[in-house]
């Protein structure tokens, strides 16, 4: 799969921006690029499987909730994924793949915010501009 | 973009953007800065930020803007917001993620000439004595009904442990205890992370930094605080870590409902908001001060722990090794308070985001020995610059929401710092100007390289300038801590 996200310069923060054809694609690049951006890197092939599942009242904030959700799990269990499937339907998001324990991890993230955050669609892409406060 | 242009300049230190500017305004925003600094904060979306932060309802006279303003997320860093309490309204991202983010900084006689020798080595200590990093785990493991104490006790938690001294209490902000804390307006989730977290530097910008009294500009007031001419100083800057950022999470997304219900509409998604009447707002009011009680507990158990580092270092080898409480103060919070609007005494909710409190003299608020002078207004300077102690003033009160500036600010983003500063190099750089660094992470010191901020003595000559601050002491840094 070709990258999708690229970081943004921003004065005291991190922002990125994220496209993909689809909107689980979309998800999916956004968690890479924060993977990315917190430097983490997961042990591979453990045979662990982890679903994770959660709804939200738009796009936006199933976006935050999710990425929320990775940064918990990167925090509290020190673990991420290394492989991530993830399907999107009406606001009801489904992540599942194979975890690992982080072996290295950079930079702390904060949290994921909604500053002008707006998921959008242009000539047949999703795009979305994610600022992060670290 | 707003251009320098659309300001009206007031004087040299200060400048308006009228409320007519945008029809969604509801008040002014009032920069202070000088025209240099001004011109350079127009380079990204601060002052925009700032005009934003003026829709939310209920504000009552300007959003006030530091000279250390920079880009945020929603609220501008450096902004100050007053709502109308109790019919305004309160916007976690108007106070950030990192609730009371703050700065403490404590004072010895142990001077620079003896501390020399073992600079190298109390460096390693505090290091060793201070956990930092991501995700970082104190030695503190809390059960629920120890993490509700420290979320309704604060400070006063630290004392019935042994942890704190009655000097500590008494010159921390509001006495490291705000009323009106409740755990049961905290998520499980943040409980979750609050319970390993306490008693931990974190990373990014956050610091330990061992000083040297350089410069006295207010003698009295400095013995009055204790600070001696070429003694060492502690300064600690750090928040409410993961319990914090999780509170913060949780409200801002519970409010994107909230401001349907309530029919609030804003320009950005990040400000949302609720009536501070409504349950919502008194949830998030309640959880914001339990959050502010765990991070004046966090400082405090850093302070406590660096109190050991000084004292393996130095007992026996200097005279007198002690660590005595300056003062601790927040820089991330929503207080209620009263102020003069207008002519009038009003009870507000200030919206304090990267701006310290800065009361003057005769707040009943202040410890006794602090009373005549005003509260000291601490003002770290980027790694490797000078940091300040400065004091509130009479006029702050009446410019600023008894506010002034909390830092140096940052001008380059942490991706063109990272492409211009090599952490190595920096930290070869510091050690060569006599600063011992102890950094968990390259790359994060390369984001926190001096050239990354302004010029800090020029973001305190504007607020002194504009008479919300004045100059006690300036301190130079001889070691630095980061996670």
């Amino acid at each position: 799969m070709s990258k999708g996200f690229v970081e943004l310069s921003h004065t005291a923060d991190w922002a990125l921006r994220v496209w993909a054809q689809e909107i689980s694609g979309l998800y999916q690049q956004a968690a890479l690029g924060m993977y990315s951006l917190m430097g983490v890197m997961v042990r591979p092939s453990t045979g662990i499987f982890r679903e994770i599942s959660m709804e939200a009242s738009d796009d936006e904030c199933l976006l935050v909730n999710f990425l929320s959700e990775l940064l918990y799990l990167a925090e509290e269990e020190r673990v991420g994924f290394s492989t991530l499937k993830i399907s999107v339907k009406n606001q009801q998001l489904t992540a599942s793949g194979e975890i690992g324990q982080i072996e290295a991890l950079q930079k702390e993230i904060k949290a994921v915010t909604f500053h002008n955050l707006a998921i959008k669609k242009n000539a047949g892409q999703y795009e979305v501009t994610i600022v992060f406060d670290v | 973009m707003v251009a320098i242009s659309d300001f009206i300049k007031i004087n040299e230190y200060e400048w308006e953007i009228p409320q007519t500017f945008r029809k969604d305004m509801r008040g002014p925003v009032r920069v202070f800065a000088t025209r240099q600094l001004l011109e350079n904060s127009l380079e990204d979306l601060s002052v925009e930020q700032a005009i934003n932060a003026t829709t939310l309802p209920g504000l009552v006279g300007p959003v006030v803007v530091m000279p250390d303003m920079h880009q945020g997320y929603g609220f501008p860093i450096g902004g100050v917001a007053a709502t109308a309490y109790p019919t305004g309204v309160i916007s976690p991202g108007g106070i950030g993620y990192d609730i009371n983010c703050g700065v403490r900084l404590l004072a010895t006689q142990i001077p620079y000439e003896d501390a020399l020798p073992l600079l190298d080595r109390l460096a390693n200590a505090l290091n060793h004595y201070c956990p930092s990093g991501v995700g970082g785990k104190g030695q503190w493991h809390l059960d629920d009904q120890e993490l509700g104490k420290v979320c309704r006790q604060g400070m006063r938690w630290a004392l019935k442990k042994g942890l704190a001294t009655e000097m500590d209490l008494r010159r921390t902000e509001e006495q490291g205890q705000l009323d009106g804390a409740d755990p049961a307006a905290v998520s499980q989730r943040a409980l979750q992370r609050g319970r390993s977290q306490l008693g931990t530097l974190g990373a990014g910008n956050h610091f330990l930094e061992v000083g040297v009294v350089e410069d006295i500009f207010e003698p009295d007031a400095a013995q009055i605080m204790g600070l001696e001419s070429g003694c060492l100083t502690l300064m600690i800057h750090c928040g409410s870590r993961g319990f914090g950022h999780q509170i913060c999470s949780d409200y801002v997304q519970s409010f994107q409902m909230a401001v349907k219900r309530y029919g609030i509409h804003l320009p950005d998604r990040e400000l949302v908001c609720a009536p501070l009447d409504s349950k919502e707002g008194q949830d998030y009011l309640a959880a914001m001060r339990a959050a502010a009680n765990y991070a004046f507990v966090n400082r405090q158990l850093l302070a406590h722990l660096a109190r050991q580092a000084f004292e393996d270092t130095f007992a026996g080898k200097v005279k007198n090794w002690h660590l005595n409480q300056v003062y601790d103060i927040t820089h991330n919070m929503g207080k209620v308070e009263e102020h003069v609007v207008d002519g009038k005494r009003v009870k507000v909710c200030v919206h304090r985001k990267g701006a310290t409190r800065a009361f003057g003299p005769g707040f009943k608020d202040l410890p006794s020995e602090y009373f005549k002078i005003g509260q000291p207004v601490l003002v770290p300077g980027s790694m490797g610059t000078a940091s300040w102690v400065l004091l509130g003033t009479e006029e702050s009160m009446v410019k600023s929401f008894g506010s002034s500036c909390h830092g140096a600010g940052r001008v380059l983003s942490r991706s063109k710092a990272k492409k211009q500063v090599r952490g190595e190099h920096l930290r070869d750089q510091l050690m060569g100007q006599g600063i011992q660094i102890r950094a968990g992470s390259m790359p994060g010191l390369a984001e926190e390289a001096p050239q990354a901020y302004k010029d800090v003595d020029q973001v305190v000559k504007t607020v002194c300038g504009a008479g919300i601050a004045k100059k006690v002491v300036r301190l130079r840094p001889v070691v630095v801590i980061k996670g």
